[in-house]
């Protein structure tokens, strides 16, 4: 199944949850869905017949410089070779998202990336902690608009 | 040569005490600065490459690293316990030392010639377990703790198949006494208890059984000396370095020291049981072999053959696990050694 | 009488141990020998890759993104490097697509040699270690007379490469693989098929296919478990479809589909595959073409984003970049196999023993600074 199928079988599923579908190349084409609902959405993905998105690839969190945040989930079918592209859409004020990791354990570990270093919190994850820095971390240094703090633990950071 | 001391000097016979173990001392001294090298340049041909080559040819790289060792701070971790830490090592290297007051190097040289001698040795040797328990004990880390209960489970367990394979050769010899179990292997290479020690036709049938029998020491002892494939105690890419984790300096070498005199005191006992210990292996065909400096020759070539052996198996086997360690033990050696035993035990009754 | 009262010892392996392949922490709760629980704690050598991407220009990337998989930068560079021209839409020349896939094998050589050496040593054994490091070390040479450096190449540019091969370099490769080849055998007798050492892989850290799908592990891992998945293959870039070679999966043979024996054996076969590649290439080489002639002058991709997958010798590498049309990335999310190879450690280490952790480990391969990047 090709992208714009996949959305026209969400949309019939999950009506209010699936927002838009973009396809203007070169960009992949993309499904954005909703924060709220992202894990039903994934978990029929998961287990749909004809979709079975097996394999989660990859999880990224974008800071697009405009209040809004987002995470990307790239799926690839190993039952049917087939790939799609989710983008969930948050704003910085509330960047709150439904977790997926109960339905990939890829997820868990990505998840907590994404909070690391771009401060998305994932609702719902067993186990939510900084991943690569310290705990005591101030800021997400991934977004486009962090001030590395001054000092950590003492140690003065900027040099 | 205690007891030889000890008339010559009648009432002074304290001083036997001093002068005998010195050559075992200095023999152990210098034997562990060689092996150390040895084992260097033994891996590194396995391996392809040069090893030490630096301070005298390599020649000198042990006494360099001595050197090195002993200039060494003495460090002991904040919440060791103090004494017990300091002890550790040289409890280690005593019970293996003490093991040499029996081991005959030739028929001049034997330290003492107890008529308990084999069970003397064992039990010595084994004291150093409780050594490693203490070093892992007073280290108060969680590595070296591991690995001493490890070491603690490896000793005591191979401790047994030792024994028992060693039975084999005290009921065919029907004595203790490590000189007399030399003695009674006289008369050239067939006579080795390996090939079913001395007597008539039938022995043949033994062959397979004391070999056998040798090969089962051999095992268990390179278990007791903690050497790979049964290095587990120390087993670096687990346990990092085991019960001598935090030892460094003087107290390290002496660990190292102990390890290496181990392993030659087994080999030691391993050709005194099975290959004839000082025994030339071509009895009295030529008879200037059998001179006490050809004695000691014969002994040490024998000895060091085996270290070599110990030193190349080190080199190509991966480690054991410990459960494995413990299968293999319990499941495979004392079974086996002792139905040896059992079948020794028939064919001396019917012969 | 009464229950004799227990407790379990935490123990924290690293981050300075000698066999967690660089700065990782495994929190353990073990039971005397058993382990209860693994938690891995990375970050330690955390050096803000991404970040770093958003401040360079496309090109200024390349260096970076070799010292994330140091032991195979080379096929770190062929990722991005496919990533940022499927996004330009560049097409680099016929003899530069070859070189990179020599490149790039050699280098999944090379890196394969540095983990079974390593396992070897994880599983006590020294001496394969050396041996697999004399190999390697020719394959070094061979990178170090192409383009001057052993480790961080910087070679794959974005269009093209930074210098062209040599005059003997065919030579030089086809003789690697005429001697690499019976090294394989050697290894082999050593080590792969050594009582010892499938005693302590075979049935260990067992990972049935479905988990490892689920956790989403890839490379060796996943094939390991008997995933018939390989992204040269299954998605192929640059010009792996023009090549004949089998992908290797594990079969069991000495124990449990999925066990470490079974990822440590998959590597060594792909060894072999790779050195079938690397004479293929070889031979289909056009002689003549300017390594350097689709390189542009200023990289800037159009406002798009891409997600490229290439298969490295740990597995699914993504590059998952948007560019808003400047000379500089948006984003650069770098999807790292082994980060995500580890993340399953926990699944495959119930209730094994300490000595048994250190072979799991070992066997999913892992390289620190492409986890902590």
């Amino acid at each position: 199944m090709n992208s714009n199928e996949i959305y026209n079988l969400l949309k019939s599923f999950f009506p209010d949850a699936v927002i838009d579908y973009k396809d203007d190349k070169p960009v992949e084409p993309y499904i954005i869905v909703s924060a709220k609902e992202i894990d039903k959405i994934c978990l029929f993905l998961r287990d749909e017949e004809n979709l079975q998105f097996d394999y989660l690839s990859c999880l990224s969190s974008v800071d697009f410089d405009n209040d809004n945040l987002a995470a990307v989930y790239n799926l690839y079918s190993f039952v049917h070779n087939h790939k799609l592209n989710i983008k969930v859409i948050v704003p910085k004020s509330d960047p709150v998202i439904k977790t997926v990791s109960s339905v990939w354990n890829t997820a868990n570990w990505h998840e907590r990336e994404a909070y690391d270093l771009m401060g998305i919190i994932f609702d719902e994850h067993p186990d939510f902690r900084r991943i690569l820095l310290p705990d005591d971390w101030e800021g997400y240094p991934l977004r486009k608009d962090y001030k590395v703090q001054e000092f950590y633990n003492g140690m003065k950071v900027p040099y | 040569m205690f007891d030889y001391l000890t008339s010559l000097l009648g009432d002074l016979n304290i001083i036997a005490y001093f002068i005998v173990p010195v050559p075992a001392l200095l023999f152990v001294s210098i034997f562990t600065l060689f092996a150390v090298l040895a084992e260097r340049k033994i891996s590194a041909y396995m391996q392809d490459r040069y090893g030490p080559n630096r301070t005298g040819k390599g020649i000198l790289q042990t006494v360099a690293d001595m050197a090195k060792l002993i200039q060494k701070e003495f460090i002991s971790p904040s919440h060791a316990d103090r004494w017990l830490f300091e002890l550790a090592p040289f409890i280690v290297f005593a019970s293996v030392f003490m093991g040499y007051a029996v081991i005959p190097f030739a028929t001049v040289y034997v330290g003492t010639d107890l008529n308990l001698g084999l069970f003397y040795f064992f039990a010595i040797t084994s004291l150093s377990v409780i050594g490693i328990l203490i070093a892992g004990w007073a280290s108060h880390n969680k590595y070296t703790l591991i690995g001493a209960m490890r070491s603690a489970a490896q000793i005591v367990s191979y401790e047994i198949p030792a024994v028992l394979s060693a039975l084999t050769v005290v009921m065919f010899a029907g004595t203790l006494s490590m000189q007399s179990i030399v003695v009674a292997q006289s008369g050239g290479i067939h006579n080795w208890y390996v090939f079913g020690g001395p007597g008539d036709v039938s022995r043949i049938l033994m062959i397979p059984f004391m070999a056998a029998s040798c090969l089962i020491f051999f095992i268990a002892t390179l278990a007791e000396t903690n050497r790979t494939p049964f290095d587990i105690p120390e087993g670096e890419s687990e346990i990092v370095a085991g019960f001598n984790l935090e030892y460094s300096g003087m107290k390290f070498a002496f660990f190292f020291f102990a390890e290496y005199s181990q392993m030659f005191a087994v080999a030691a006992v391993l050709s005194t049981l099975f290959l004839g210990g000082w025994q030339s292996p071509f009895g009295n065909l030529i008879p200037v072999l059998n001179t006490p400096l050809f004695q000691i020759f014969w002994f040490l070539l024998k000895g060091l053959l085996i270290v070599y052996v110990q030193m190349w198996l080190r080199w190509t086997l991966p480690r054991l696990r410990v459960d494995q360690l413990m299968t293999m033990c319990w499941k495979y050696l004392i079974p086996i050694t002792l139905i040896i035993v059992l079948i020794v035990g028939f064919y001396l009754v019917i012969r | 009488m009464a229950e004799l009262k227990t407790e379990t010892i935490t123990l924290n392996m690293g981050p300075q141990h000698p066999s967690t392949h660089g700065v990782l922490r495994l929190e353990l709760v073990l039971d005397g020998e058993i382990v209860l629980e693994v938690k891995p704690v990375i970050g330690y050598l955390h050096r803000c890759f991404e970040k770093h991407a958003e401040a360079m220009t496309y090109p200024q990337v390349v260096p970076y993104v070799d010292r994330m998989d140091y032991l195979a930068s080379m096929n770190n560079e062929l990722g991005y490097a496919v990533a940022v021209e499927r996004l330009c839409g560049v097409k680099v020349p016929e003899k530069v697509e070859y070189i990179r896939v020599i490149m790039a094998e050699l280098n999944r050589i090379a890196s394969h040699l540095v983990a079974l050496g390593t396992y070897g040593l994880d599983a006590g054994a020294f001496t394969p270690f050396l041996y697999c490091f004399i190999d390697r070390e020719k394959i070094l040479e061979i990178f170090e007379i192409t383009c001057g450096a052993r480790l961080l190449y910087n070679y794959i540019w974005v269009g093209g490469l930074s210098h062209d091969i040599t005059p003997n370099f065919k030579e030089k490769v086809l003789e690697f693989v005429k001697v690499f080849r019976p090294r394989i055998k050697e290894l082999n007798d050593l080590l792969s098929f050594n009582k010892i050492f499938i005693e302590r892989t075979a049935n260990v850290g067992v990972l049935p296919p479905e988990v490892a799908i689920n956790a989403g592990t890839s490379g060796p891992t996943l094939r390991g478990s008997g995933v018939n998945f390989d992204l040269r293959k299954n998605d192929p870039y640059s010009i792996y479809d023009r090549f004949d070679f089998k992908v290797i999966v594990g079969n069991g043979e000495m124990g449990t589909v999925g066990d470490s024996w079974d990822r440590y054996m998959v590597r060594v076969w792909e060894m072999e595959e790779s050195c079938k590649i690397i004479e293929q290439a070889i031979e289909q080489m056009p002689a003549e073409g300017n390594v350097q002639e689709a390189v542009p002058k200023r990289i800037k991709p159009p406002v798009g984003e891409i997600y490229a997958r290439t298969e490295t010798p740990r597995g699914e590498l993504g590059f998952y970049i948007i560019s808003d049309g400047t000379n500089y990335p948006i984003r650069v999310k770098a999807r790292g196999p082994a980060f995500c190879n580890l993340s399953a450690l926990p699944l495959m280490s119930k209730g094994c023993m300490i000595a048994d952790l250190v072979v799991i480990l070992g066997s999913i391969d892992i390289v620190l600074g492409e986890i902590d990047r």
